[in-house]
């Protein structure tokens, strides 16, 4: 076990599979000689050369739309948009074309894609560098989307996402990169997607998280248990398709769910998640699902007094776990 | 007779390297597919099958460009007019059917997408969809894929001239150009995007024009002369394959049908427009030039309609017959299983 930051996790898992399989490569802006605005890609332009570590024009739906092209042949691009803002001029190629390539050849070609892109605010990005887009990519059948929040599963993960035989939508928390460290084995292995994880064990409330805040909800929890409740704490990350069974064992658990994440609440993945419990297990619950979520505004300001009242942060959390202990 | 009449003509499909078989074979894909649209419509207005999109007056465009290629290690990205083109790379009458009634059996979809939107990994043809010119940054990928693992294939993509108004033409163009990707880019123009003419959709001369801002060549071609498609298409091909990149051709054509059997061109067009581009027909020049050249005479166009008749009659009539797919395939192929 060493103990790595998230985007060091998310580097290593990169830079394995391209040692493994000469079929992987990555293409997006900055991601060459730079290595990337984030350092995400750093030292793999040396180590595997221009050809598999892209640099390409400015344009967003060409990185999709090429990647795509070249996953249906048979390679498997990792596609960086550079932020998750960014993705819009994309979002055709990605929901008309490779979630839908499969599906509509009636199984003849796939498109084994990933899409990397780091998501989420607390970074002093503005508007239009610190969006949580997610949940619009949440209802698109064909396609699947994975949130990591920690070192260990952004890596297992990743190396999943190269290998699926379909297109994977990676959202990395822009905040995780540096802020996040943790243990991960020094041999092979990876992380199931589909699989919602628990991160903490615990009796009197569950809360179902996913990214940056299932942070604070680890931290809120700690000081839960000094007022007398243990909670328990699931990491969805995978966000499309939901893990549904562990969503509702994870309910079942403790009778009293809730649900946090940076994004907006209205059309949010808590809404479905909140949809699950109420069809499978209403009647097990022993309070009203509550959710806790970034405001209905269309993104993060950029002066920081804003900021931080748009974020979540674990006193926020803190808050909303003691008050449903204590319904 | 027919000595002292082909000795007046040039023949022109020698000096391009092509046999009296192969022209005879290109002559005998367009006549099909005209026959296999002509059909269509008819089906459509019995109300036997739902939708008709048309290749009419597009044929030599496209078999002129698809014959340039190689079937066995090219890839297609066609658009949805291109029957032209996907026939020549292996689709039957028998395919093309399947799809127009939406059957189990239907090579491009399984009966999922509506006709004209082709697909098929064994004929080298990459599944596109509805939304026009997304399939042009999959070409330029195929491409890149192609280069990657040390081919020398060459991907051709196809789209009509509304279309090079979509920002995946352009951010396509810009990355096989940037990159000297072995792209050939095929426009059709037909003079109509629905019903939208040229002149509302582009403010340069040429969609040919536009390779200029990429850096490859753009060449504007007559798309009612099959050889001079051939031709220019071929040179796009040598070009791509020797590592100089892309091209751009416009094949100039127009469109004798509305754009779909949901439409009536007779809303937006002028009248006795289409009976003057008739007289361009691509079928009926070819036809005139396998006979002045002495390759084609009566009795040998006579044996092709014969069989390509048949063909028709046969793949329809079992495309009628063949099952649907079964309602819970519905729920297939989303993800791998």
């Amino acid at each position: 076990m060493t103990i790595i930051t998230y985007i060091e996790a998310i580097n290593q898992a990169m830079r394995e599979e391209m040692a493994r399989d000469q079929k992987v490569f990555v293409l997006g802006e900055d991601v060459g000689l730079k290595g990337g605005v984030f350092k995400a890609t750093q030292g793999l332009y040396e180590e595997f050369g221009e050809a598999r570590v892209m640099d390409t024009p400015l344009a967003e739906s060409a990185i999709a739309g090429v990647a795509i092209g070249a996953a249906a042949y048979g390679l498997r691009p990792i596609a960086e948009m550079q932020f998750a803002d960014f993705i819009m001029p994309a979002v055709n190629q990605i929901v008309s074309e490779a979630a839908k390539m499969r599906y509509r050849s009636n199984g003849d070609w796939n498109c084994p894609l990933v899409i990397r892109a780091p998501y989420g605010g607390g970074v002093h990005g503005g508007l239009y560098h610190s969006q949580c887009v997610e949940a619009m990519f949440c209802n698109i059948p064909g396609l699947k989307v994975v949130t990591p929040s920690t070192p260990y599963d952004a890596k297992g993960l990743l190396i999943s996402a190269i290998r699926d035989e379909d297109p994977v939508l990676f959202f990395e928390h822009k905040r995780c990169y540096r802020f996040i460290k943790g243990e991960v084995p020094d041999i092979e292995y990876t992380v199931p997607i589909g699989k919602a994880d628990v991160k903490r064990e615990g009796e009197d409330i569950t809360v179902i998280t996913y990214g940056l805040t299932l942070h604070f909800a680890l931290q809120a929890a700690d000081k839960l248990e000094k007022d007398g409740y243990s909670a328990h704490i699931l990491d969805l990350r995978t966000l499309y398709p939901l893990d549904k069974e562990s969503i509702v064992q994870a309910a079942r658990k403790t009778g009293k769910v809730l649900i946090v994440h940076e994004d907006n609440k209205e059309g949010g993945v808590g809404g479905e998640v909140a949809g699950i419990i109420a069809e499978e297990c209403l009647y097990e619950l022993d309070a009203p699902v509550k959710r806790l979520c970034g405001p209905d505004v269309p993104a993060t300001p950029y002066n920081g007094v804003m900021e931080k009242f748009f974020m979540l942060n674990p006193d926020k959390v803190y808050k909303a776990m003691a008050e449903l202990a204590a319904f | 007779m027919g000595d002292s009449r082909t000795s007046q003509v040039e023949n022109k499909h020698k000096k391009l390297g092509l046999s009296d078989e192969q022209v005879l074979s290109m002559y005998q894909d367009m006549l099909l597919v005209r026959k296999i649209d002509e059909r269509t419509w008819i089906l459509n207005r019995a109300g036997k099958i739902p939708f008709v999109l048309s290749c009419q007056g597009q044929e030599a465009a496209q078999i002129g460009a698809a014959y340039a290629l190689d079937k066995n290690k090219d890839y297609l990205c066609p658009y949805y007019r291109d029957a032209g083109v996907v026939i020549v790379f292996g689709m039957t009458a028998k395919d093309l059917m399947l799809s127009s009634f939406a059957r189990a059996e239907d090579p491009n979809s399984g009966g999922r997408q509506m006709p004209g939107h082709f697909g098929g990994k064994k004929y080298r043809i990459l599944s596109g969809s509805s939304p026009v010119t997304t399939q042009v940054p999959h070409a330029v990928g195929l491409a890149l894929a192609g280069r990657l693992e040390g081919k020398d294939l060459v991907t051709f993509v196809s789209f009509g001239e509304g279309s090079s108004n979509q920002g995946d033409f352009h951010e396509g163009a810009n990355f096989a150009g940037v990159h000297k990707l072995p792209v050939i880019f095929f426009c059709e123009n037909n003079k109509y995007a629905i019903s939208v003419p040229y002149s509302k959709q582009v403010a340069c001369n040429s969609i040919a024009d536009r390779a200029l801002g990429y850096g490859f060549p753009g060449i504007s071609v007559d798309g009612s002369d099959v050889l001079e498609v051939y031709k220019v298409t071929k040179e796009a091909a040598d070009r791509a394959r020797r590592g100089e990149g892309a091209t751009l051709i416009e094949a100039r054509c127009f469109r004798y049908m509305p754009h779909s059997s949901d439409d009536d061109d007779r809303t937006y067009r002028p009248e006795g427009e289409v009976a003057e581009e008739k007289k361009q027909d691509p079928i009926h020049q070819f036809n005139h030039y396998l006979k002045e050249v002495g390759v084609l005479n009566e009795e040998k166009e006579k044996e092709i309609l014969e069989w390509v008749t048949k063909e028709i009659d046969e793949a329809t009539e079992y495309a009628e017959n063949a099952p649907s797919p079964a309602p819970e395939d519905t729920l297939k192929h989303i993800y791998a299983e």
